[in-house]
């Protein structure tokens, strides 16, 4: 139901009227930003001093390398694990043997109903602290693989049913066993329409990088804190990170919707049940 | 799990924390994303625009980003919230640390509860729409009599999914004071390092379990109120 249904083409009175609350909304909503801005003013936020260091190319050094580029790292490890961890768990979750179908349920369920920064703080104690085998990147990348690949392993279950039934059986008939039905003609089709889910799904798991936080890994909020700690200018640090963070996840979701044009048609096949989903609602932008 | 177990209340009082952050900034953004819903789909152009950029904007800030914004940025600005300590609702007194963490929470998943919002006004039937505009209603009649009710009904299945991560997304405040389930998981852990699997897993069931509970609640409120068609 588009917008134009809710209400009647407008007639003169209507369309002034509609003039009038345009022009009240842009003049409040400007109000509001004078008012932000005349606040971040006040307080001294906007003097140059506060801005220079992100513009001082060894402090925008330090942050695209040490902040952005750690962060797309750990996204990145994330994401690749996660498409594995999914590939197993949700073609074991398709399985006909009921001890395989039921502990991948089990995993898949348990690891989707969990905060993720409860399993990074989880194997931030188990792995990292003492004389732990790995770094804090690694625990993230752990705790956002776990969880992101039980979300990919719904969709991948969801992937392959999404292929239509007729190429199941067609290659049945022409002899193949199981297994080769589903390397073969299965999961190849369901890679197609899965793509873009699993573009968006990093999304999510860039976005989840960000509570490492909480366990002193790298990435950007983590380079955030000493800058803001030396210049004392929490709000330009926390309005250029956030910038970087929201431009990034913007050229995803971009490249998500291009992908899925591309290869799967304006509408998904897949229809998920996203309980437990971080980043909520929509997985497919 | 002797850990858990030998300080039991204070595990209680934990999550007795973590459902207080769900409640409150659930009922808040519920509110809050159906009136940026209603802008998104009304009359004022300027409206739907302003709206969909807060959705773009606060969709793809980390909710950690919106915490620091809320707890570090804001008090320099002057905002630190601490007259809220002054209110009490029955006995309770809130703390500025409760009512920063309910507005962090509340300005990242409203943007959700928009979408989702949305997506179920374009599944009231057509017919509706024009029943209500039919018999003379305004916008602000036809969206409050017809299409909201209509919509909320069709909506639960991804409302659940956005209450339920909300649940999850109160371990956040772990990281900015707030002794919620995760932080007191954290303190556990350090204290008992021998039994951090158990307590790992204390902790897990009873997220499990708030999360089980918002998703039956939400089966039966569907099966009472779905459309039979």
């Amino acid at each position: 139901m588009s917008a134009s249904v809710l209400f009647d083409a407008p007639g003169p009175r209507t369309i002034a009227r509609h003039r009038v609350y345009s022009v009240v909304s842009v003049v409040a909503l400007l109000a509001l930003v004078a008012l932000a801005l005349w606040k971040l003013y006040d307080a001294g936020q906007l003097e140059y001093e506060l801005w220079e260091p992100f513009v001082t190319p060894d402090y925008v050094e330090y942050l695209l390398v040490d902040g952005l580029l750690e962060t797309l790292k750990m996204a990145f490890f994330s994401i690749i694990f996660a498409v594995v961890f999914g590939l197993v768990f949700g073609v074991a979750k398709l399985s006909d043997r009921a001890w395989v179908r039921w502990p991948a349920w089990l995993v898949v369920e348990f690891f989707r109903a969990v905060p993720v920064l409860l399993l990074m703080v989880f194997a931030f104690f188990l792995l990292a602290i003492g004389n732990g085998p790995l770094s804090s990147f690694w625990c993230v990348v752990i705790a956002l693989t776990l969880y992101n690949g039980s979300v990919l392993a719904e969709v991948f279950r969801a992937g392959v049913n999404a292929v239509p039934r007729g190429q199941a059986e067609a290659a049945y008939a022409i002899g193949m066993r199981k297994s080769q039905v589903m390397n073969a003609v299965l999961l190849p089709q369901a890679v197609k329409i899965m793509l873009p889910a699993i573009i968006s799904q990093m999304v999510v798991a860039l976005k989840d990088t960000s509570l490492g936080y909480y366990i002193l890994a790298p990435g950007l909020t983590a380079v955030a804190k000493p800058i803001y700690l030396e210049f004392n200018n929490q709000v330009p640090a926390a309005i250029v990170i956030t910038s970087l963070y929201v431009v990034v996840n913007l050229i995803l979701t971009w490249i998500a919707t291009l992908v899925q044009k591309r290869l799967v048609g304006e509408k998904s096949p897949l229809e998920l049940s996203r309980v437990g989903n971080l980043q909520g609602g929509d997985n497919t932008a | 799990m002797d850990a858990v177990f030998s300080s039991f209340d204070e595990y209680l009082a934990a999550f007795g924390l973590t459902i207080g952050l769900f409640v409150v900034s659930g009922i808040a953004s519920l509110v809050w994303g159906t009136i940026l819903a209603v802008l998104r789909v009304g009359p004022v152009s300027v409206l739907n625009k302003a709206a969909a950029v807060y959705v773009a904007l606060f969709r793809n800030t980390p909710l950690l980003m919106i915490f620091i914004f809320v707890f570090i940025a804001m008090p320099v600005l002057g905002y630190n919230f601490k007259f809220v300590e002054g209110f009490e609702i029955a006995g309770w007194n809130v703390s500025a640390f409760f009512f920063r963490a309910c507005l962090a929470l509340t300005l990242y998943t409203s943007a959700f509860v928009c979408e989702a919002m949305r997506s179920g006004v374009n599944a009231v039937p057509l017919g509706q729409a024009e029943a209500g505009r039919a018999i003379g209603f305004t916008f602000a009649q036809s969206m409050s009599l017809v299409i909201l009710p209509q919509a909320a009904r069709a909506v639960i299945p991804p409302m659940t999914s956005v209450l339920i991560a909300l649940a999850k997304n109160t371990s956040v405040a772990a990281a900015f004071g707030l002794a919620e389930a995760t932080a007191t998981m954290r303190g556990f852990t350090n204290d008992n390092a021998d039994q951090r699997i158990g307590i790992f897993l204390a902790f897990a069931i009873g997220y499990i379990v708030v999360v089980e509970v918002i998703s039956l609640s939400s089966y039966l409120v569907e099966r009472k109120v779905k459309v039979a068609r």
